[in-house]
């Protein structure tokens, strides 16, 4: 904003306006637009091959042919389902498990924080072989039948949903104050149930749902599990696309990013309209 | 916690309400970790041996481990750089407020974007018929033919970056928002510019939360499976991608081995998030 | 030279149309000590921060001994200051953090070492150097942050809200260790607070702000005895007020609620017209005292402070406001009692009805 001086008398004179007087920006400017090509470039040059397909024009026949592929939608839908699956039991795990923690029994919330992290500490290859090797022979064979392999992956998927879930929804309750909340409620007469379903649980609305995005976001194109378990869901079918059609591919990606993007805008958006839960 | 007394912590009834999160960790998470620890420790003949781990130094397992660590070291450190600045310009940098949301939702993506998809699209970008290739091509320049190749250490590392910086990005940004304007005004006053701001104050109040998220970089590249194995097709001499193979076939000739293997890539993501976990707490201390 | 120490002429700062701060001038004498006093928002730590030259001046100019710093860069303007959240970096140790202003000047580490030490031992903590900030209390803090402050031998010495984040009895110790400071080293000195009991305590003179502009500049007496504006009146301590009929301007007689009293100068109104008369708790009096304005009212409640004993009244439609000072033999009246007081004329002053 330029602001004209007084007509007082001055010995100094005013410092320009504009970008001394704020401190330039321009490194910043820079660093941004060499960090933007670096990330936009592939994702427009993916962009623009996804709509090559068709020889001499620009079209969207590769993603025609995507969705007409026979493998696509039984995977992304098998997909889906293993995501909503594996959201459900980390949620119903881990919301007991938050809640538990911090009322109860708030010693052994290191050892719960602890053990959140492993997936962290287990890269997902090595944990595959882990799995397998566990339950590939007996007494605990699993993997002899694909739905039993499968049964295994979700339950894998909510495991490593875990981190993200539980700090979500851990410090969901801490903003919710969920001690005295519960305690308020409780001396109100109401019982368990009333708590969980009346107190806590509107509560979380946001906290559940950003944890239950991410994972979704985690599980859909996750690839190295299913990969070693012979599953047919979307992270080995996109590989076997790579390697086998041209343009195909390229309109994968640009789905996986798009869906990708929905999740976190989503998560974002949620988190924003805080105000009023 | 004061008011009233608590029920001792041990009764019982407690411990249910926490055995379903135990039980299911203990099946799928530590269950099959300790499955491999215990099989790293078996010898070819059967019987409990260290033998195994000591055969972690065969040429194989080395150059693949050397090769792991030589890409997790550069995408630490590269991705650790331009990850800071780009934090630092979208907050403390004074760009327009939607640049810091963008690139804060944009990083959230970005970070899981990894694996086949990532992978295809740099491909379509700078692989052998890749559109930046092609450009490149039409100023006479033949990247392939200079020697730069997508599926090489270059090119791993090039992709790499695209989920290491925005990590680098998502944990920086909190802690550039934990350096108080107090502190720059109070250097300033003081008689201090801003090069010795940042020299004796900002950059040393930062630096463990720098060098732990640079560390957690490091585990994060090294732990990578899926990008390497759809840019490479399980065929580079990667530590992941080795332990990829046993696990189809018996690669190393040595069961026990392939458990060693595995069991070495935990111990240092172990340790990485160890140290990682220091270095937050340390950070925390100064900008909570 | 002419004007103060440290002048401001006709400083103004403008933020999107609003006056933050309007026609600010003052003039402060060499090792004066002056308070900025105002409530939130009365543009007082904005006047602070274009002093010390965060913030620049829409209009006006300011002055350091004579030479313009209106523009001129914080770094180099040899001021101190000092933060209301100590502003100590934390990656420092109490000994570096005291040192760092020499050290970007460059000074010998030998000089440095011995100023540090100098200025610990005036801010009565010696031997704390290898402490880190987060070991230290609050109060600990911000006597590291005045020793900072003052390690560079600063013209001028800012302060903004120093104490507002301590406890009370830290504040009453660390405020009156200010001011002893202050005079030892005959520093100028420009103190924000929105605490009138602060400012009244240690200053030389306050300027009391209100909405961007000055009110009332003036020794801590002239303030509260002789409040310029009803702001300053209402602001600075407790306030009685009371609408009175004037019945009689030359011989300066007053009534309210049917009871007259007289003040010690003609009143500057017209006959029958309503003014508003002003006058502070501590200058009522128990009973009907001889020579004095006496009146009568109702008690409303009874507050037994220690030292003071302050018993609000009813009169009319007022409420009236009398502190006493404890004294073993008083007898407190109960709550609905008819009470009468008395208050000499010259205590009270008026001011126009608004």
């Amino acid at each position: 904003m330029t602001i004209s001086a007084a007509p007082l008398p001055r010995a100094a004179e005013p410092p320009p306006t504009g970008a001394a007087a704020k401190g330039s920006r321009w490194p910043a400017w820079i660093i941004l637009f060499v960090c933007a090509l670096y990330f936009l470039l592939p994702l427009a040059a993916t962009f623009y091959w996804s709509l090559r397909a068709e020889k001499g024009t620009l079209g969207f026949e590769a993603y025609r042919r995507l969705f007409a592929d026979t493998g696509f939608l039984p995977a992304f839908s098998e997909s889906i389902v293993n995501a909503v699956v594996a959201i459900f039991l980390s949620l119903l795990i881990i919301v007991p498990t938050a809640y538990w923690v911090r009322l109860r029994m708030p010693k052994l919330r290191p050892v719960v924080e602890f053990i959140t992290l492993l997936p962290f500490v287990i890269p997902a290859v090595v944990l595959v072989f882990g799995i397998i090797r566990l339950y590939g022979r007996p007494p605990l064979l699993l993997t002899t039948t694909y739905e039993s392999s499968r049964v295994l992956l979700v339950c894998v998927y909510a495991a490593l949903s875990f981190p993200y879930m539980f700090r979500s929804v851990d410090n969901g309750l801490r903003a919710m104050d969920v001690r005295s909340l519960t305690e308020a409620a409780l001396s109100l007469g109401a019982n368990w149930v009333t708590v969980l379903r009346d107190v806590i649980f509107p509560n979380l609305r946001v906290a559940l749902l950003s944890g239950a995005l991410l994972t979704f976001a985690i599980v859909i194109g996750e690839f190295t599990i299913a990969l070693f378990m012979a599953q047919h869901t979307l992270g080995p079918y996109m590989a076997n696309l790579t390697r086998s059609k041209v343009y195909e591919p390229s309109a994968m990606a640009i789905v996986a990013f798009a869906i990708t993007w929905a999740s976190m805008g989503m998560i974002a958006y949620i988190s924003r309209e805080r105000k009023h839960p | 916690m004061g008011g009233a007394q608590r029920p001792p912590q041990l009764h019982l009834g407690n411990w249910l309400g926490v055995l379903p999160f135990f039980l299911f960790s203990g099946l799928f998470l530590i269950g099959p970790t300790l499955i491999l620890a215990y099989r790293s420790f078996e010898g070819l003949q059967g019987g409990l041996t260290i033998d195994n781990y000591r055969q972690l130094a065969s040429p194989g397992v080395i150059s693949a481990y050397g090769m792991s660590i030589r890409i997790s070291l550069t995408t630490a450190i590269i991705g650790g750089l331009f990850g800071f600045l780009l934090a630092w310009a979208v907050s403390l940098g004074k760009l327009p407020g939607p640049f810091r949301s963008g690139t804060t939702t944009f990083s959230g993506v970005a970070s899981n974007f990894a694996g086949v998809p990532l992978a295809a699209a740099f491909i379509f970008t700078l692989g052998r018929v890749g559109v930046v290739t092609r450009i490149v091509e039409s100023f006479g320049f033949n990247p392939y033919e200079s020697g730069f190749s997508l599926y090489s250490f270059t090119g791993l590392t090039l992709v790499y970056l695209f989920f290491q910086i925005p990590l680098m990005v998502l944990v920086m940004l909190p802690a550039l928002d934990g350096l108080k304007q107090d502190w720059r005004e109070a250097a300033e006053i003081l008689g201090a510019t801003p090069g010795q701001y940042w020299r004796y104050v900002a950059l040393p109040v930062l630096m463990p939360s720098i060098l732990g998220t640079m560390i957690l970089l490091f585990g994060n590249s090294f732990g990578a499976h899926a990008t390497a194995y759809a840019l490479t097709g399980g065929m580079f001499n990667l530590a992941t991608l080795l332990i990829g193979q046993q696990i189809s076939g018996d690669v190393l000739h040595n069961p026990g081995l392939g458990y060693a293997v595995a069991m070495g890539m935990v111990i240092i993501m172990a340790l990485s998030i160890l140290i990682y976990s220091i270095l937050q707490r340390r950070s925390e201390r100064w900008l909570g | 030279m002419s004007g103060g120490f440290l002048s401001l002429e006709g400083v103004r700062k403008e933020f999107g149309g609003v006056f933050v701060v309007d026609a600010f001038n003052l003039e402060v004498a060499q090792g004066e000590f002056v308070s900025f006093l105002g409530p939130s928002g009365c543009g007082k730590t904005t006047t602070l921060r274009m002093v010390a030259g965060f913030e620049q001046p829409s209009a006006g100019t300011i002055r350091l001994e004579g030479k313009d710093v209106t523009f001129t860069k914080p770094n180099d303007r040899n001021i101190g200051m000092v933060f209301q959240s100590y502003a100590l970096f934390p990656n420092m140790t109490v000994g570096r953090n005291v040192g760092f202003g020499l050290k970007v000047r460059g000074r010998p580490k030998a000089e440095i070492d011995a100023r540090v030490k100098e200025m610990l031992d005036l801010v009565q903590m010696p031997h704390l150097e290898t402490r880190y900030p987060y070991q230290l209390s609050g109060g600990q803090q911000q006597r590291v942050a005045l020793a900072r402050a003052l390690a560079i031998r600063p013209q001028v010495l800012l302060l903004d809200e120093p104490l507002s984040a301590l406890d009370a009895k830290i504040r009453v110790e660390l405020r009156s260790e200010i001011r002893r400071i202050q005079r030892d080293l005959q520093i100028t000195t420009v103190y924000v607070t929105h605490d009138q009991e602060e400012a009244l305590s240690i200053s030389d003179r306050i300027v009391v702000m209100s909405a961007g502009r000055m009110e009332q500049v003036g020794k801590p007496f002239e303030i509260y005895n002789f409040p310029a504006t009803p702001f300053v009146a209402g602001f600075v301590g407790t306030l009685n007020q009371l609408r009175c009929q004037v019945v009689d301007p030359g011989g300066g007689r007053l009534a309210h609620d049917g009871q007259e009293f007289r003040i010690s100068t003609p009143v500057e109104a017209a006959n029958g017209s309503t003014v508003v008369a002003m006058l502070r708790p501590e200058e009522l009096h128990f009973g009907q005292i001889e020579g004095e304005n006496q009146m009568v009212g109702e008690v409303v409640s009874v507050t037994f402070l220690g030292a003071l004993v302050r018993i609000q009244l009813r009169v009319g439609p007022a409420r009236i406001t009398l502190d006493a000072l404890n004294e073993r033999r008083l007898h407190l009246p109960g709550i609905g009692d008819q009470q009468g007081f008395s208050f000499p004329p010259h205590a009270v002053w008026v001011m126009p009805a608004a």
